[in-house]
């Protein structure tokens, strides 16, 4: 859910408040509007239906693919991005300029290997990175939706998702794969469009958002709704940013993604730029330092009304609720074969919210592999350099590939 | 979870350490346990370590091979060469399983390390059409002879802890594994036991011969 590597490094800023919006804020916004990258277009005769009982048009795609479809189309696939990620996975970010989140992983010769598969990763609904969201310009009144944009769900991520996946000429996806948010999009895939995933491959994620999930995200909506400078949502129309509630919220979202492991040894209790205690409200110690540099990065780069829905989404989600409270049923005679892994020390989605999934999956007869990567990283290690992580992906995209005839 | 240790870092198994190869470097008991499946079958090995068997039998007969396997070191190795395998334990994750689920289930050297054998085994019955399983025999001469005679738990080659850092908790011999099948009302389908080697014993000796002859067991069962 947050930037690759994000974790590394300890910058020696002591600046107490977030600042105003900068250049690189208004590069965020201008891709929320006018994206760089490939945008596919739905007009009124294609709107999209969403969970909230409307049908949402004109709707615009933002997505990038890297490698070649194969001439069967049979080589597709399609990751999922974590809530405040983008469809950048393999690319440098228009916006950040640091590569792709997810670099490690996809490319040539990677795990995810674009020599051999074609793979589309897309700017979910409700973000700000060129597909509809919220900071998008509502035709109907030439001003950006703010709160006027109807709820998100994952499952209408996920339906626009294969509505993109149709405009690209493809039937049925080679895989589905993404962590957190993403690992939620993959989940819903496999129940919503059972006979078009192959194989499926969620990490670090849950059937559901936990009620302290949902307790942390409120804490980060309820900052950006008491910054003043929030509007109401209507922020543009006012030429504001609710920068600093945004870096709250960011602030707090960022300890849940790390582990009290990873916290201390890279921070422990040490001071950051002085040697003894300030007696003041100043960032005394290196972890605050960080968390107020994590957040003030994060308001340059991600629009605030985006990160409402986006989490809304997410504490939506419980498939379950959608088959009587059985999640075996929801997966009672899929022919998907599923690889779910999860973290030692993630506490966000914890081990045992993925083997939830399996069990459900085990219940269901499916095909189902799990593996917990032993780490200290905390949730974010689904971002990581986890070489046991990369041979589970490779092992099991591989063998995938080869069920489907896609390698020999 | 399988015969060998020098295969899997952790696990409640592990017990016999010097188990013969076949000239294809395939375990023996392993090619016993697998000439017993059926071609196009569903099955899951239940403690599949490093997913040998289930690799065995993927290759052989194009089965639909799942696997439980409890290290963490044995999942990975089994995900990376492509197999379906969750971690979890016989105990704990055989409950999620429906009836019939498979063809056969497989439980080697696993189950006098599980905490709850007689579950355990009704479960595997439950979720399998047949259940195969290898056990160490505790009735075989040398242990009764350490027992007997020397007056110590024993230490084998083949069971190879000692008693205070064994996995081992459960340890039956052929005859009480018999007492427990036909207690769960099961019936024994083939039975044979295996020496020292990892070969089969004959089959036309009687029980009492095996129990004390028989280094392992191995048993398919039916409801």
């Amino acid at each position: 859910m947050l930037q690759k590597g994000g974790a590394q490094t300890v910058t020696p800023s002591t600046t107490a408040e977030p600042t105003s919006p900068t250049a690189t804020s208004a590069a965020g916004n201008r891709e929320a509007l006018e994206p760089s990258s490939p945008v596919a277009f739905f007009g009124e005769d294609e709107p999209l239906h969403l969970d909230a009982g409307i049908d949402l048009s004109p709707v615009q795609i933002a997505y990038n693919t890297y490698g070649e479809l194969n001439a069967d189309k049979s080589n597709a696939i399609l990751i999922c991005h974590a809530l405040t990620m983008d469809h950048y996975p393999a690319s440098r970010s228009p916006v950040t300029g640091k590569p792709g989140w997810w670099s490690p992983i996809v490319g040539p010769g990677k795990p995810i290997d674009t020599d051999k598969f074609f793979v589309i990763c897309s700017n979910v609904i409700g973000g700000c990175m060129g597909s509809t969201g919220p900071a998008s310009i509502n035709p109907a009144t030439g001003e950006p939706y703010g709160l006027s944009l109807p709820v998100i769900t994952i499952r209408d991520m996920v339906r626009a998702q294969r509505m993109l996946v149709e405009r690209l000429g493809i039937d049925r996806l080679f895989a589905v794969i993404g962590g957190s948010m993403g690992g939620m999009q993959v989940l819903q895939w496999t129940v919503s469009y059972p006979d078009k995933v192959f194989a499926a491959l969620p990490i670090a994620t849950g059937a559901r958002h936990s009620a302290q999930n949902i307790a942390f995200h409120e804490i980060g909506r309820q900052a950006v709704i008491a910054d003043p400078d929030w509007e109401g949502g209507r922020y543009f129309a006012h030429d504001k940013r609710p920068v600093k509630g945004l870096a709250v919220a960011r602030m707090t979202a960022h300890v849940t993604y790390l582990s009290e492991m990873a916290l201390h040894r890279k921070f422990g209790r040490n001071l950051q730029d002085r040697d003894v205690l300030g007696f003041g409200f100043d960032a005394d110690f290196q972890i605050e330092s960080y968390l107020r540099h994590q957040g003030m990065t994060f308001v340059d780069r991600f629009d605030a009304n985006s990160y409402l829905y986006l989490t809304r989404a997410m504490d939506y989600f419980d498939i379950a609720a959608d088959f009587d409270g059985s999640l075996a049923k929801a997966f009672r005679g899929s022919e998907t074969r599923f690889c779910l892994v999860s973290f030692s020390s993630d506490w966000l989605f914890p081990t045992d919210e993925n083997r939830a999934v399996v069990h459900a999956l085990n219940a269901a007869a499916a095909s189902v592999s799990f593996v917990e990567i032993e780490t200290d990283r905390g949730h974010d290690a689904f971002l990581l350099d986890e070489p046991e992580f990369f041979a589970a992906i490779d092992g099991f995209v591989s063998s995938a590939a080869r069920a489907r005839g896609l390698i020999a | 979870m399988t015969l060998s240790t020098d295969t899997q870092t952790s696990g409640p198994v592990a017990t016999s350490e010097s188990v013969a190869s076949s000239p294809a470097g395939i375990r023996v008991d392993l090619e016993v346990i697998a000439d017993l499946v059926e071609p196009r079958s569903r099955v899951l090995d239940v403690g599949c370590g490093d997913g040998a068997l289930l690799a065995l039998l993927e290759q052989r007969g194009r089965v639909d091979g799942r696997g439980i396997e409890l290290s963490q070191a044995g999942v990975n190795e089994c995900v990376a060469r492509g197999l379906s395998v969750i971690q979890g334990d016989a105990d704990r994750d055989l409950v999620h399983y429906p009836d019939d689920a498979f063809d056969y289930v497989i439980l080697s050297q696993t189950i006098q390390a599980t905490r709850n054998p007689k579950v355990v085994l009704s479960e595997l019955l439950r979720i399998g059409r047949r259940a195969v399983i290898s056990f160490p025999n505790f009735g075989h001469w040398t242990i009764r002879y350490a027992l007997g005679l020397r007056g110590r738990m024993p230490v084998t080659a083949n069971l190879s802890h000692t008693w205070y850092e064994t996995p081992n908790i459960h340890f039956c011999t052929i005859r009480d594994f018999v007492a427990l099948a036909e207690e769960l009302g099961a019936s024994v389908e083939t039975a044979f036991a295996i020496n020292a080697t990892g070969q089969k014993m004959g089959m036309k000796m009687p029980w009492w011969f095996w129990n004390l002859f028989g280094q392992q067991a191995v048993f398919v069962l039916k409801r």
